[in-house]
């Protein structure tokens, strides 16, 4: 059985603009220890998603119109407050680009890694510190027992990711979701927090949702991606698979936008136009308009993800019905 | 017998410090900051340099000091041999429509009470005088010349997306028809496929004005695409610089070797077979740079002579390197 089996989520969020269908029908799993990525753009759903799970969206004006996310058999999205407060922090936890999110500027670093022990009565506070020290040191932070008592001002941004990533990982969860988390770093510390989660994770057999917009990380780091697009996962399967057979062209289009893999000097393949706006209904595929291989049938009818390939799921009918193939 | 011709951006021993105060009634300086510590560079008319490095090294700083918006502890700028360093007051302003700069966050950089049309006929008459009449004729050719339609020429920025808003911040740095524009982080905050949009199209501007330009990331890969040669900073300091793609395939310097090495690579299999270079700790604090080469404490190739003294340059080609310990650097 799988870890966490999300289907046909929709959260839309009900303002005075209109309503915002932010993610339109979601659906996926993830196995215990596997590390699932989740890319798109900004505004593609892939943050609300997830906030969705850990019932984080405000409410209102989001709302979650339907779904159903089962975790170890229990629907997260009908829980109380009090049962997802049993779950949250203790068997899923979380992390975020932003480290102050998670860390509280007036308290010392020992006192919040010993929070979430003491909130899910995992430990008494002798225990807790101990076991606070010990992952502090796990997490790479050289004199841990002297920086333990400092507050977060006092730590770099990469250190302030350790430590919340200490946090995180203080009860041992099954699942952590990470959202963008080494968007804000530079790249050589975007390299040593990468290597720690991937490290922690194979220490705590856990599984990751991983959220990135950079194809590049994902690339090195996740079993198998997700692809969105407007609220829609348009592309999944294996990482190999989406790089070396993508099957849709969003995706096709989103890898040849990276400068990385394109010849220098050269002009670099762009996607014309802008996403579209979610506030308005779109008939047929939403990638339609910008898409260079639409056919007339793809702003008639809605497209839903079909497997092409075996573990290749697209939600391109061209591609279903084997009218294009893609190259990388 | 010719004369070689100058540089046409030419910086020599630039230095930009800052004073660390501290005190309540009474401000002592304390210490320095010392964000821009000795930088020597030359450009020649219509190159694109890409300045790189992590954040900290002053690479922002730099590129402010270039364009007089900090004045420099120390050091001359020359742009078409004329120094930028001595202009002070009216002669400073009037000579800004020669060098320009666009930010990261184009939504910071613009007033959001203005639209369109008022933010580059404002530009465009700041330095020169045109009819009425033309005014916004003028305004809706430079918004087509940036891929904009003129029918937006009444809007406000926040009525604009981010890659929009960054085509109205580079219209209106080039309405002047400047000789140099600094680019910091100008496509950091956009998506991938808008990104590639907007450096498609300051490499087209670019090259359609013979424009000189500093484009200052912390995205390698993006920079190696657009730039002719790459600057390496760390800690204020230059250390590494050559033309793109060598020094992107053939990092010399160990710290290049390091941030080269850490770059994502968007293709799993290659990701998963490379050698990664991880470096130990974070960058040092600029406040107490360590002695002798800045690096030395990190480096992996680290030997005392380099806690003594910042390494002599070492020309291999086209390529300049700040590092004494090259015979035993792969």
């Amino acid at each position: 059985m799988a870890l966490l089996k999300l289907s046909d989520l929709k959260t839309f969020f009900h303002t005075r603009a209109g309503v915002v269908r932010a993610v339109n029908g979601v659906s996926f799993s993830i196995e215990k220890g596997e590390t699932l990525g989740i890319v798109g753009e900004s505004g593609s759903g892939k943050s609300v998603a997830c906030y969705s799970l850990m019932g984080l969206i405000p409410k209102p004006p989001g709302k979650i119109e339907s779904g159903q996310a089962l975790f170890d058999g229990e629907d997260l999205l009908q829980m109380s407050e009090a049962q997802l407060n049993r779950i949250r922090g203790r068997r899923i936890a979380m992390i975020f680009q932003d480290p102050m999110t998670s860390l509280n500027p007036y308290l010392r670093i020992e006192d919040q890694l010993i929070e979430p022990l003491l909130l899910h009565g995992l430990a008494d506070k002798h225990g807790a510190r101990k076991k606070a020290l010990e992952m502090l040191e796990k997490v790479g932070i050289p004199g841990a027992a002297r920086r333990i008592r400092m507050y977060p001002h006092e730590f770099s941004g990469g250190m302030r990711q350790r430590v919340m990533i200490a946090m995180a990982l203080i009860t041992e969860p099954d699942l952590l979701i990470a959202d963008e988390p080494t968007t804000a770093l530079d790249v050589t510390v975007q390299a040593q927090i990468l290597e720690l989660i991937k490290s922690m994770q194979q220490q705590l057999n856990m599984a990751v949702i991983f959220i990135s917009h950079d194809l590049g990380v994902v690339a090195g780091f996740c079993d198998r991606v997700n692809v969105m697009y407007s609220g829609q996962i348009v592309e999944s399967g294996h990482t190999d698979a989406i790089f070396t057979h993508p099957s849709h062209p969003y995706n096709q289009a989103l890898q040849r936008s990276i400068p990385a893999l394109q010849a220098k000097g050269q002009e670099l393949f762009t996607i014309e136009g802008q996403p579209p706006d979610l506030t308005r209904p779109v008939s047929g595929c939403a990638f339609a308009a910008r898409c260079v291989h639409a056919s007339h049938a793809c702003s008639q009818t809605s497209p839903h993800l079909e497997c092409v390939d075996e573990g290749h799921w697209s939600a391109c009918l061209r591609v279903q019905q084997h009218e294009i193939t893609l190259a990388p | 017998m010719s004369m070689p011709t100058p540089p046409f951006l030419k910086i020599r021993g630039l230095k930009t410090h800052f004073p660390v105060e501290k005190g309540l009634l009474v401000r002592k300086t304390v210490a320095t900051v010392k964000a821009v510590d000795g930088i020597d560079l030359d450009l020649n008319q219509g190159e694109i340099l890409g300045l790189v490095g992590e954040s900290g090294c002053g690479k922002s700083t730099l590129g402010r000091t270039i364009l007089q918006l900090i004045e420099p502890t120390q050091g001359s700028v020359h742009l078409n041999g004329r120094c930028l360093t001595e202009l002070k007051g009216k002669a400073l302003r009037e000579s800004r429509k020669d060098f320009q700069m666009i930010f990261q966050d184009p939504y910071a950089s613009l007033n959001p009470r203005m639209t369109v049309y008022d933010t580059l006929a404002e530009a465009l008459l700041s330095h020169q005088s045109i009819p009425k009449s033309e005014l916004s004729q003028r305004v809706g050719q430079w918004m087509n010349r940036v891929g904009l339609s003129p029918r937006f020429i009444k809007k406000y920025p926040h009525e604009f997306s981010g890659g929009q808003r960054q085509r109205i911040a580079i219209a209106r740095a080039l309405v002047v028809e400047p000789k140099l524009l600094i680019a910091d982080e100008a496509v950091s905050a956009l998506d991938v496929s808008i990104q590639a949009q907007i450096i498609n199209l300051l490499a087209r501007l670019s090259k359609e004005m013979n424009l000189t330009m500093i484009f200052i990331s912390h995205d390698l890969s993006v920079v190696k695409h657009i730039a002719d040669r790459i600057a390496v900073m760390y800690l204020g300091k230059m250390v590494e610089l050559g033309s793109a793609e060598s020094l992107f395939d053939h990092p010399r310097h160990p710290y290049t070797q390091a941030l080269v090495s850490a770059v994502p690579i968007p293709d799993p299999s290659r990701e998963r077979t490379r050698r990664r270079m991880l470096l130990p700790g974070d960058p040092p604090s600029p406040m107490h740079p360590p002695s002798g080469c800045s690096f030395h404490p990190r480096c992996p190739h680290a030997a005392d002579a380099c806690q003594v003294a910042f390494p002599e340059w070492v020309q291999e080609g086209d390529r300049s390197i700040a590092c004494s310990r090259l015979e035993v650097v792969p």
